[in-house]
């Protein structure tokens, strides 16, 4: 079922958390909301839940076309996943899962044969039918939101929302648990949006990126689309590491290793992801900045290095191929020529469509 | 199989404190009990037997424990509906309410006895509006259970507070998005979370209830068989030097008591131990 936002607002007293948002989520993809905390993320997904209202207007909220503003949590048929798990503490992990099927009004509720088949069938989904007696205090973290994720599956959502569901976990399960949600969605394909603040999650897991920033939404796009062509500064920045640098137009051609600014034109700024730097000990191009090595962390899959400019002082972030690290025999206090091979320019905001 | 009572912590201290834990809870409360046992049985069996089941007696046992059970079940009540809103919701003069609630704690209970029988009295600030519905609140069964509704509302609220603000208000919300009513969201979610502390508050306000006088005696007027507690029989036997009469009633007391909170113990450890194991 796809859900569709319209012109949805919300303010908490004078602060404005969501304004005049529009998004469409299309059947059966799983869409993240990426932003930095207090961006509204949350927000609107508690508002697409019904767990929140938003501010009255002319906004909508439509599940497959058919308006649902007006109805209850109870009633949009939604799945909730929590960030806490909110379990419930004095139920075994199988009444949690059953939860859900118990409340039903008398005339829907299945059998008590139905519902044990039912719940024991997602407790073999999440792995976890070995845990079915326990008490979700003697679960981990991990095993703790996959209960929460089978109870909320057991009601048949026809939307599935999840805020920061691994938000409360550690890296390795984060990991674990993140590629597993995007095999269950492949599985089940269900309508889902997540909340995340974590950008490798966002791209990892989702099929499309909604990146938003002080209640509005920035860019949505899939998430190669989103990384490689970055709508705005906001995006280039939250999405990775970047390095800045400010420069200028001249003469058609937009210059960044220029400390001379009487002459310039128009200020732009350049963003350049740190593995999109060139480094070598000659000068290679004309464009190249000279820079010192401060500090070298070789651990990992690329070393990054942090190097400090000569002509401005300012540092720049870098990352070299392994093999390029050796052949360089690196150490800190080298003297560096930076070459950048994927610069983007935006002027006040704006991207320039060119590239060099 | 050897026992280790030592254990390990960055306070030291533990031969003392628990030394000191024994040797106090004696002082303070065991030798008092035993006293109480001791001069019971300087009485026989038959004497025993005709002081703690004389009609007097027998009908202030059920007025007290009837009345304490009633008062008890009423704070459980409204006790919960107070702390929930103190926990819940900000408004102004949350503050002052919740200072309120301590009042029956600090009010000497002669004093709110007093108040009690001034306002529920017939020409009182309430009884004279209840008069006229044919309802006698001071000098009745019923003025005995208000005041010890009244002694007893704090300790609902103060043990209910601390469960109720560590419920998570998202399980509620799971609740409801699972399709759950309001009412069943009560029921199975928030309710079975505070009952033992609930259970608690139950048991604290019923214990103090059996055990008060100050603030009875003034409303209930101490007709015999009617408005007796207890506690005022046993004062009288004091002060007719009947000291062994008098412990053979108070020790009837204390074991009924003892029984009921062992069962309210039980209760509230059966429905708190299953979830809490493990944590």
């Amino acid at each position: 079922m796809s859900i569709e936002i319209r012109n949805i607002n919300k303010t908490f007293g004078s602060f404005t958390a969501l304004k005049d948002i529009n998004l469409l989520v299309p059947s059966g993809e799983l869409v993240a909301l990426l932003g930095p905390s207090g961006c509204g993320k949350t927000t609107l997904l508690r508002i697409i839940s019904g767990l929140e209202q938003p501010d009255p207007g002319n906004g909508a909220i439509l599940f497959h076309d058919e308006d649902v503003a007006s109805r209850s949590v109870a009633d949009r048929k939604i799945g909730f996943v929590f960030q806490h798990y909110a379990l419930f503490r004095h139920m075994s992990v199988f009444d949690n899962v059953a939860f859900g099927l118990t409340v039903k009004p008398r005339s829907q509720r299945p059998g008590k044969e139905e519902i044990r088949d039912q719940v024991m069938e997602l407790l073999r989904l999440v792995q976890l039918e070995s845990q079915a007696n326990r008490f979700p205090s003697q679960l981990s973290g991990g095993q703790r939101q996959r209960v929460a994720l089978a109870r909320a599956l057991a009601v048949k959502p026809k939307v599935l929302l999840l805020d920061e569901p691994f938000g409360a976990l550690d890296a390795k399960v984060r990991q674990e648990l993140r590629r597993w949600l995007r095999r269950l969605h492949d599985e089940l394909h269900v309508t889902s949006v997540f909340v995340t603040h974590d950008q490798e999650e966002a791209l990892e897991v989702s099929d499309q990126v909604v990146v938003m920033n002080a209640g509005q939404i920035e860019q949505v796009g899939p998430p190669a689309e989103v990384y490689d062509h970055p709508a705005n500064p906001f995006v280039y920045q939250f999405l990775g590491n970047v390095n800045l640098f400010h420069g200028r137009i001249d003469g058609g051609e937009a210059k960044i290793n220029h400390l001379d600014r009487s002459q310039s034109e128009q200020e732009v700024v350049a963003y350049v992801r740190p593995h999109d730097l060139d480094v070598s000990r000659e000068r290679t191009s004309p464009d190249a900045i000279e820079a010192i090595v401060r500090y070298i962390h070789a651990a990992g899959g690329m070393p990054r290095l942090e190097l400090e400019r000569l002509d401005n002082g300012e540092s720049i972030a870098a990352e070299v191929a392994r093999e390029r690290y050796r052949e360089l025999e690196l150490q800190v206090g080298d003297h560096l020529f930076v070459t950048p091979r994927n610069l983007r320019f935006f002027v006040e905001g704006a991207p320039l469509d060119y590239q060099i | 199989m050897k026992i280790v009572l030592k254990q390990a912590s960055v306070i030291p201290g533990f031969g003392l404190t628990l030394g000191y834990t024994v040797f106090y809870l004696s002082l303070i409360v065991l030798l008092p009990i035993s006293a109480l046992f001791l001069k019971t049985a300087t009485l026989g069996w038959g004497e025993f037997w005709s002081i703690v089941s004389n009609p007097r007696v027998v009908a202030s046992y059920r007025l007290t424990f009837g009345a304490s059970l009633v008062g008890a079940l009423i704070n459980a009540f409204f006790g919960f509906i107070v702390a929930w809103t103190l926990v819940r919701y900000s408004f102004p003069g949350k503050k002052i309410i919740d200072a309120l609630v301590d009042l029956p704690f600090a009010l000497p209970t002669a004093v709110s006895g007093i108040a009690l029988t001034a306002i529920y009295s017939s020409n009182g600030w309430v009884g004279r509006y209840l008069e006229p519905l044919g309802i006698k609140a001071a000098y009745t069964p019923l003025g005995v259970t208000i005041a010890l509704t009244f002694i007893g509302l704090p300790f609902v609220v103060r043990t209910l507070q601390p469960a109720l603000e560590e419920l998570d208000p998202a399980t509620e919300e799971a609740a409801r998005s699972l399709g759950a009513s309001r009412m069943q969201t009560f029921l199975r979610v928030i309710l079975p979370a505070v009952f033992p502390a609930l259970l608690t508050g139950f048991a604290l306000s019923f214990a103090r209830a059996l055990g008060e006088y100050g603030s009875v005696v003034f409303i209930s007027g101490n007709m015999p068989m009617f408005t007796e507690i207890t506690p005022l029989l046993i004062i009288a036997k004091l002060e007719q030097y009947d000291y062994a009469g008098a412990t053979a009633i108070a020790s009837v007391m204390l074991l009924a008591s003892f029984a009921i909170l062992l069962v309210i113990n039980f209760l509230q450890w059966y429905s708190s131990h299953r979830y809490r194991t493990g944590v």
